[in-house]
């Protein structure tokens, strides 16, 4: 795939790391017992632990580093038997201890890879380096007052996973597919609830760029992303202004950015001329976390079928493209439906392409439009199969089923129901329709003269005049195999 | 590894503290003095032995993931010199 990107002079190539950072799904913090609720009042779930309060000591959540072991397998990575914590120094105001719990040397999970699905068909894989655990600091609000920044601790050392990225994304598509697909492992798996709008799951983005085949240009860090469509244009963004720097002349400095979200533009970070110089030391409060080879497998014997996995079965089983699969299993409940869908009826397995596209297309546009999830739509997965299984057995036509789905969105009555209720039963008697194109030609002589003149276009207006009549429900195939039969 | 008045004053920055000239000198004494003894160790030959992390072969102790709801707002504020709301109020740091 050639992803160069064009400059004034040459031509440039995006190179691109990513560094996630997802909430770990969990009741209580990393070191302490308090609550990670979102949303409670300020400061409301604030432990001594976690305000730092002298003498007080962090305990390792157990269950915390179960799930950074899981989401290590998940991301088809080495997990590391021993691991150590260390400080990580910095001086910040929501950060009461003065130092961020990370892991730096020997982190709990090592080396790993993910694939990425193109639209073509094509694959391909980005290795991730480590994966480890931290604490989360607290929430500062810069915007409610001229003077002042006002410091909420409830996420203060709520528990972290950062998840690094080689230097393997080369556009800005490739960055956001990664992000989608770290987010889908993750809710598979059930280690992260994978909201990016209440911060869940965050992105610091590496970007630097070269000309092909050269060596990798000097990069900048564009920090704190929370949408894969700002991701996307923070990337775009920075790439530009690297290449117009380096076309009149100039050299990039390497930078941490921020980026603004309604102007859609990076900015260099104040402070920039004092590195931060963090101090890493192991924590003295913490020994090494020992994790059994045994402890390890216990933990892979819960994981569910990954997305990778359960898109192989479905090409599999279903006969699915690439594609269509990589989609329904890009979440959990959309192939949770897919499944039941197709598992409502035996027969609707030879009809599985047909349930794909009235899921994603024509569902989803209704949930959409009604900003509804998948999980709480109107329209049951067994609801659904019984639509198309009508569609597929040639009992109503495809334009009268977009109806049917709307009305049964509305009313949560089956499919079944509203098609005898209403009458919408397609037409297949070939007498039947015979006798409307009937009616239809003798009604329209001129017409039918200026069709058989060679007007061909005409053909559309008599089909329309047949279905207007039979209120849609003539079987388009039938109708047009006659009617042309009749006009010839 | 000796401490001079460039080492000492990025340690004061780093650690948001101010020192006047005194107060350097005096800190460099005695960091070096610190240093010094520490160094001791150096004549130590430890080529071959692992970094010790536990003297008591005890293990990592962890916890079950069981959140305790404290409603902690008013008591961990109790000592913040400023607050507004629920919220620690700070002077102004943007970046």
């Amino acid at each position: 795939m050639n992803n160069l990107i064009k400059g004034k002079k040459y031509d440039w190539e995006m190179v691109i790391g990513i560094e996630v950072h997802a909430q770990v799904k969990s009741n209580s913090k990393l070191f302490s017992s308090s609550s990670t609720k979102f949303g409670s009042p300020p400061n409301s779930q604030v432990s001594l632990v976690d305000a730092a309060m002298p003498g007080m000591l962090p305990v390792i959540n157990k269950y915390c580093v179960e799930q950074a072991v899981k989401s290590g397998v998940g991301l088809n990575a080495k997990i590391n038997n021993y691991s150590v914590f260390d400080r990580k120094n910095y001086f910040y105001a929501d950060l009461p201890q003065g130092y961020q719990i990370s892991q730096y040397k020997f982190p709990i999970v090592g080396e790993g890879k993910v694939t990425i699905d193109f639209k073509d068909g094509s694959s391909k894989d980005i290795r991730i380096v480590r994966l480890h655990l931290e604490q989360d600091a607290g929430k500062s609000l810069h915007d409610q007052n001229p003077s002042k920044t006002y410091v909420d601790l409830n996420r203060s050392g709520v528990a972290l996973m950062e998840i690094v990225s080689e230097p393997d994304i080369r556009s800005p598509d490739e960055a956001g597919m990664y992000i989608a697909k770290i987010r889908s492992i993750l809710m598979y798996l059930n280690t992260c609830d994978g909201n990016m709008q209440e911060g869940s799951l965050r992105a610091d983005v590496n970007i630097s760029v070269r000309k092909p085949n050269e060596d990798y240009g000097t990069r900048c860090e564009i920090k704190n992303l929370n949408s894969i469509k700002f991701i996307k244009q923070a990337i775009n963004y920075e790439a530009k202004r690297q290449i117009e720097i380096l076309e009149s002349g100039g050299s990039i400095e390497q930078n941490t950015m921020l980026f603004n979200t309604s102007t859609g533009k990076t900015r260099p970070m104040r402070n920039k001329e004092e590195a931060h110089d963090y101090r890493y030391f192991p924590d003295p409060d913490l020994l090494p976390l020992e994790i059994s080879n045994q402890d390890i497998e216990k933990i892979k014997s819960t994981i569910p079928e990954l997305p990778d996995k359960l898109k192989n079965k479905f090409i599999n089983i279903y006969n699915l493209s690439n594609y269509d699969a990589s989609i329904l299993t890009a979440d959990k409940q959309t192939s949770d439906y897919f499944n039941e869908t197709i598992k409502s009826d035996p027969e609707l397995k030879k009809s599985s392409k047909i349930v794909v596209n009235w899921i994603t297309s024509e569902l989803f546009s209704l949930l959409n439009k009604n900003d509804l999830e998948l999980i709480s739509s109107p329209v049951s997965p067994k609801n659904l199969g019984q639509l198309v299984k009508l569609i597929s057995t040639n009992e109503i036509s495809g334009k009268i089923a977009k109806d049917v789905l709307e009305e049964m969105f509305s009313s949560k009555k089956s499919a079944r129901e509203i098609v005898d209720y209403k009458g919408l039963k397609q037409v297949t008697d070939q007498g039947e329709i015979e006798k409307v194109i009937d009616e239809v030609i003798t009604d329209n002589p001129k017409m039918v003269q200026e069709y058989l003149g060679g007007k061909d276009k005409l053909l559309g207006f008599f089909v329309g005049q047949v279905m207007k009549k039979t209120k849609g429900k003539a079987n388009p195939k039938i109708l047009n195999d006659i009617l042309i039969r009749k006009l010839s | 590894m000796k401490i001079n008045k460039n080492t000492i004053n990025k340690i004061a920055r780093l650690s948001r503290i101010k020192l006047d000239d005194q107060e350097s000198e005096d800190y460099i004494k005695d960091l070096n003095l610190i240093l010094d003894w520490v160094d001791q160790l150096n004549e130590v030959n430890t080529d071959k032995v692992e970094p010790l992390s536990n003297i008591s072969s005890s293990i990592l102790p962890k916890r079950d993931d069981v959140s305790k709801d404290i409603n902690s707002s008013e008591e961990i504020l109790e000592n913040a010199p400023d607050k507004l709301e629920g919220f620690f109020a700070v002077p102004k740091v943007v970046e």
